[in-house]
């Protein structure tokens, strides 16, 4: 019953794990190999192709589409001329989060518009008495993820587009094997990185295919999965849908939703723009201070190792991203809760996103996180540190 | 005369009247059940009536079973076994087919097919449902306040009711207040594009009661459904292995093992009143036996028309009960089958929907004509149909390859035209069996035997006053405490000592058990 991908048969040509997972309502590989391990080593040191169609994508044109988006998202949309790409969340009129995603202009009265879960209505209501059309085109564009160092130097051996001066959150139109492409220098891992937009026909999709792994070749690439993109999200403290919130449209409480500004998206709120769904709330909030902060969290792996040497154990390195809700404490009260947490090959470091109220939320002091030790629950200390995690030069970059 | 002696007389073995006397016999009473049939259930039973297949001749699914009752009386103990209906297929009448599933993204598929729009409304529909049931489920448990009431059993019951509805979200609370007075169609209009999901969804608002989808007052009826769960899930169906029959032998069970006597063939002909208190129930062959506390499961018309000598009553409670609406549509067909029906919309591979809900309801227009054709005393020529092949689930409901089909029909007058009678059965059965075979061509050719409950057998097989499935209309002016009387919603009588346990009174049809308990919460309250 789950739809499968454009470049499926692409992609489960490669499995060798029989690791497959839904990502909305799509059939998408886990991990390729028996573990994650070289998948998510390839996304950090080489480059790894991960296969992003399952992303929802919707057209909007018309001569109002600029108000629309305006009205629609945080970001001042008409910050982003023709060909470039900007992130946003967008909320209800409570301020509360819906969706996050890109927004790319593609030219004029033309944007398209991603998103996690699908969107069309929530569009569609908002765009009530202006002049836009919207199109989900969801299934019609496949999207690969080339994410990691090499990603430039290997998309260059296939396209003369200038991707050396390509900047972050900008695109190009190109071909690649003889078949229209659109990259955009953006990606979920902050790493350097592009996605590839084509159509999702066969042809195109074989050739875009075959023609990146085959140059992949020369640079080490990997096809990677979820289990490898998410370590690189957490790293990068980029937030998930359904795991680092749950959408206003989702919610059975209001307890359970969640606002840009306490997810540290204040960056992405443009207050100059006029008004928007949800900005009367969100300065609301503004005024009065959020009730809690997405924060990143670094657990003692001191304290983790001793106790498990103590037990005459190794430690067990979270390798694979976990997605629990586990209460954080000061002083025996529950001050907030987890969302996600990993180890971090590349920090060194076991790293957890998690929401905690704002005077605990200040980077350098410490809660407290019950973790299992073999048999037994432990307390262990945690200490908010700033996100992202990881955030190398080489994400923004110009040659 | 001695043995004839108990703390607690049950008038009427039906669900209620069982989990009834289940809950009084666990306080410590001593507690007769007389049962008019020679089995147990009312209409929650399952009967062969024809060699080898197991017949669902009146309530087939289970929702709104409190899960306290399933707790409390350790039912699963006592024998029950859910198992919960994974999904709906509607098919249409241009060929093409509607379906939904437990699953998330195979609901989103198969509705998205019909709409875009509908498939993310659906999601947002199904969660604003799940949240208003949430808010009103804890009413399902409660004695009725007495709003004009101020003693301080009322006034602190309405601060409860007054509290569920204050946790709302606002937004919510709004959307309640407007459901409670829309119609069903009204109501999903507002959500949805797509007729066959109007349709089918607005079913809800339909079931069992004589209205149609535009008829307001169907969204509570909508509302009503969707305080059913099984296992949690809200909004599940389940069929219970044996049919519902297998419920009532598992509460009978409970209550016997807590020392309940049940009698069966034993058709009460009347409560015996002395002074305006009741004392006892006399038989129809003329036992008589007494009790403190007696009960009745029957319906409010068949307990206070015919139970109960009418000068026993104020007029007004007498009046009450006499405008208390009750015509039923609802009829009940068997099929005994020498195969599966083969639906010409069935998608190859998806066979599986077989085994849920199969709705004939394929838009609104199509469920508001079936109700027009019978309102003035007919029945619907195109008949709404939610049919279940239970043989799908518990191949022990029919003999090896053989199955059973279970149709829920609507609508059908229970005042029809010049009265029911054998010729008209069969007339209606034929229009029921043609409507579905237009879906399902094979269906005559598979048909080993044919059975059909309308109103008028389910009233005189069961005792049910025009046949209705819930002992009266859900309607606005008779649910809560205005359930079956303003006076007398909470389980008490005019007449001292009779106490009501039926489907007459809060919260109302369906197989819930919540009348039953709440009638010996109440009993208790005046005799612990």
């Amino acid at each position: 019953m789950l739809k499968t991908s454009p470049f499926h048969s692409h992609t489960s040509a490669l499995m060798q794990a029989n690791q497959w997972r839904r990502w909305a309502g799509y059939t998408a590989a886990s991990a390729y190999e028996m573990t994650h391990d070289r998948e998510y080593l390839a996304l950090r040191n080489a480059c790894a192709l991960i296969d992003v169609s399952p992303l929802c994508k919707y057209q909007v044109t018309g001569q109002d589409s600029l108000r629309f988006l305006n009205r629609l998202v945080t970001r001042d949309v008409s910050k982003a001329p023709i060909g470039g790409m900007l992130y946003t969340p967008w909320c209800d009129s409570r301020g509360k989060i819906i969706d996050d995603g890109t927004i790319a202009h593609l030219g004029e009265n033309n944007y398209r518009l991603t998103s996690a879960e699908p969107n069309f209505r929530w569009l569609q209501d908002n765009a009530s008495g202006l002049q836009v059309e919207i199109k989900d085109v969801s299934d019609q564009i496949g999207a690969l993820a080339l994410q990691g160092p090499k990603s430039r130097q290997l998309l260059m051996t296939l396209t003369d587009a200038p991707l050396a001066s390509l900047k972050y959150y900008n695109f190009v139109n190109t071909t690649i094997a003889d078949t229209p492409v659109m990259i955009s220098r953006t990606g979920y891992t902050g790493d350097l990185g592009y996605e590839i937009w084509l159509n999702a026909d066969e042809t195109s999709t074989k050739r875009v295919w075959e023609a990146i792994t085959m140059a992949g070749r020369a640079f080490a690439m990997q096809p990677a999965g979820i289990w490898a993109l998410d370590v690189a999200r957490i790293e990068a403290g980029l937030i998930m849908l359904d795991i680092d919130y749950t959408p206003a449209n989702k919610a059975m409480t209001d307890g359970q939703t969640s606002t840009p500004l306490e997810l540290g998206l204040d960056w992405a709120i443009s207050w100059k723009k006029g008004n928007f769904i949800g900005r009367k709330a969100l300065l609301d909030e503004k005024q009065r201070g959020s009730s809690s902060l997405l924060v990143g969290l670094e657990i003692d792996h001191n304290q983790f190792e001793r106790e498990h040497h103590e037990l005459g154990l190794t430690v067990p390195y979270p390798f694979t991203a976990w997605r629990s809700m586990i209460p954080l404490h000061s002083n025996g009260t529950q001050v907030g809760y987890t969302t996600s947490g990993v180890w971090s090959p590349t920090l060194k470091k076991y790293i957890v996103l998690a929401h905690l109220q704002p005077k605990f939320a200040t980077p350098g002091n410490v809660v407290t996180i019950d973790l299992d030790v073999d048999r037994y629950r432990r307390p262990f200390k945690a200490k908010v540190t700033k996100l992202p995690f990881f955030n190398p030069a080489r994400k923004k970059d110009i040659l | 005369m001695n043995n004839h002696r108990y703390d607690a007389i049950v008038i009427g073995g039906g669900h209620n009247g069982l989990v009834n006397a289940a809950y009084l016999a666990k306080a410590g009473k001593r507690v007769l059940v007389l049962e008019r049939r020679h089995t147990v259930g009312g209409a929650t039973i399952t009967e062969e009536i024809y060699p080898g297949f197991k017949y669902l001749i009146a309530s087939y699914l289970i929702s709104m079973l409190r899960p306290e009752v399933i707790q409390e009386l350790e039912l699963a103990r006592h024998g029950l076994e859910l198992m919960p209906l994974e999904s709906t297929f509607v098919p249409l009448p241009n060929g093409n087919y509607l379906a939904d599933w437990p699953d998330h993204d195979a609901t989103k598929y198969e509705i998205g097919r019909h709409s875009l729009r509908d498939a993310e409304a659906y999601d947002e529909y199904s969660r604003t449902m799940r949240r208003l049931a949430i808010a009103l489920r804890p009413l399902l448990g409660m004695i009725p306040p007495d709003p004009t009431s101020v003693t301080p059993n009322d006034l602190a019951t309405m601060a409860k009711v007054s509290g569920l509805l204050g946790q709302m979200r606002k937004d919510d609370f709004h959307l309640l207040a407007r459901l409670m007075t829309m119609s069903a169609a009204d109501f999903l209009d507002e959500w949805f594009e797509g007729e066959a999901l109007k349709g089918t969804k607005s079913t809800s608002g339909i079931i069992g009661t004589f209205m149609g989808p535009r008829t307001p007052g169907t969204g509570y009826v909508l509302l009503h459904h969707y305080l059913g769960e099984v296992d949690g899930v809200f909004r599940s169906w389940a069929f219970a292995r044996g049919g519902t029959g297998a419920l009532s032998q598992a509460i009978a069970s409970a209550a016997r093992e807590a020392g309940v006597e049940i009698k069966v063939n034993a058709s009460v002909a009347q409560v015996i009143v002395k002074n305006g208190v009741a004392t006892g129930v006399a038989l129809e062959n003329g036992d008589e036996y007494f009790a403190d506390i007696i009960v009745s499961n029957a319906d409010a018309k068949r307990t206070f028309l015919k139970l109960v000598d009418e000068k026993d009553l104020p007029t007004e409670f007498v009046n009450d009960v006499k405008r208390f609406r009750i015509s039923s549509p609802a009829c009940k067909v068997n099929l005994a089958l020498d195969g599966l029906p083969q639906f010409t919309s069935m998608p190859k591979g998806k066979e599986a929907l077989l085994r849920g809900s199969i709705e004939i309801a394929p838009s609104i227009d199509y469920l508001e004509r079936a109700y027009d054709d019978a309102k003035y005393g007919g029945w619907s020529r195109k008949p709404f149909m939610d049919a279940l092949i239970p043989s799908l689930l518990d191949p022990g409901m029919a003999p090896p390859g053989k199955h059973i089909m279970s149709m829920f029909v609507e609508y059908a007058s229970s005042d029809l035209e010049g009265g029911w009678n054998e010729e008209k059965k069969a007339e209606f059965l034929d229009i029921v069996i043609d409507t579905l075979a237009e879906y399902a061509p094979n269906l005559k050719n598979i048909i080993l035997h044919k059975h059909i409950m309308t109103p008028w057998d389910l009233e005189n097989t069961f005792g049910l006053t025009a046949g209705h499935i819930f002992h009266g209309e859900l309607a606005l002016q008779q649910i809560f405490f205005l359930r079956p009387s303003p006076q007398w919603s909470n389980y008490r009588t005019p007449i001292q000592n009779l106490y009501m346990c039926g489907s007459s009174t809060h919260p109302g049809g369906c197989i819930t058990g919540a009348p039953g308990r709440n009638a010996a919460l109440a009993i208790l309250e005046d005799r612990p």
